[in-house]
């Protein structure tokens, strides 16, 4: 596995490539991108600065791709993170997944989100024209990393 | 000690991001308690959604703490 927290932006496409390089026994990569959007809870986003806790941010994020690889047969699997200052349009975050067949990889990376947005501390603070505000936790994420604790895969 | 981090809305709103705190706690908990009873600002703790951690791993209000720990308390994290 491969995490990597970081302020300087990346290249989805580049990513994706790298985790199928030098692995033909690959036969499905999926990759997540989340980007900053320009718009936000009926607010126009000028930008958005991402703060974390230096040392658990990594943590926590090898602990869910160490429980991802045991729930899923991963080849690879890969987060990145940025933190730091971004504008609207930048990517954020990506989570590759790896696997010989679709669904594992489709699923992995399902579970990776859903847990990076509970449990890894990232919080986000957007810059609008009124200010700058904090971003606050959504219940729908809260339900939709709940939904792994009883649906292990057969 | 234990070293007591705060994170984002909580650092601004306290305007501290870290301290060192004397004495011995039986839980989270009864440090959070220590820190409400400073009053003011310092209510932010008693929110509903208030995540903790213990030497850099998320745990419950219920964890044991000692000497040496390192904590922290911050609001629902929003990464992603």
């Amino acid at each position: 596995m491969a995490i990597r927290v970081q302020s300087e932006p990346f290249d989805p496409g580049v990513e994706v490539n790298a985790l199928h390089a030098a692995n033909v026994g690959i036969g499905a990569v999926v990759g997540f991108v989340g980007y900053v959007r320009d718009f936000n809870a009926g607010q126009e986003v000028a930008g958005m600065f991402l703060e974390h806790y230096p040392g658990m941010t990594e943590k926590a994020l090898a602990k869910i791709a160490v429980e991802a690889e045991q729930r899923w047969p991963l080849l690879r699997l890969e987060i990145l993170h940025r933190v730091g200052a971004l504008e609207p349009g930048e990517p954020i975050v990506f989570v590759g997944t790896a696997s010989a067949h679709r669904q594992a990889a489709f699923d992995a990376c399902n579970f990776v989100m859903d847990y990076l947005k509970t449990r890894a501390p990232f919080w986000k603070k957007e810059q609008g024209s009124a200010g700058a505000s904090w971003v606050e936790g959504r219940a729908s994420d809260q339900q939709a990393a709940q939904r792994w604790q009883d649906d292990t895969p057969s | 000690m234990i070293h007591v981090q705060y994170f984002a809305r909580y650092r601004e709103t306290l305007g501290i991001d870290a301290e060192q705190l004397s004495g011995s706690f039986a839980s989270l908990d009864a440090l959070r308690q220590q820190l409400l009873a400073r009053g003011g600002v310092w209510q932010v703790l008693a929110e509903a959604n208030l995540m903790c951690a213990r030497n850099q791993e998320l745990c419950s209000l219920d964890e044991a703490v000692s000497a040496g720990d390192e904590v922290a308390f911050f609001p629902t994290v929003t990464g992603g």
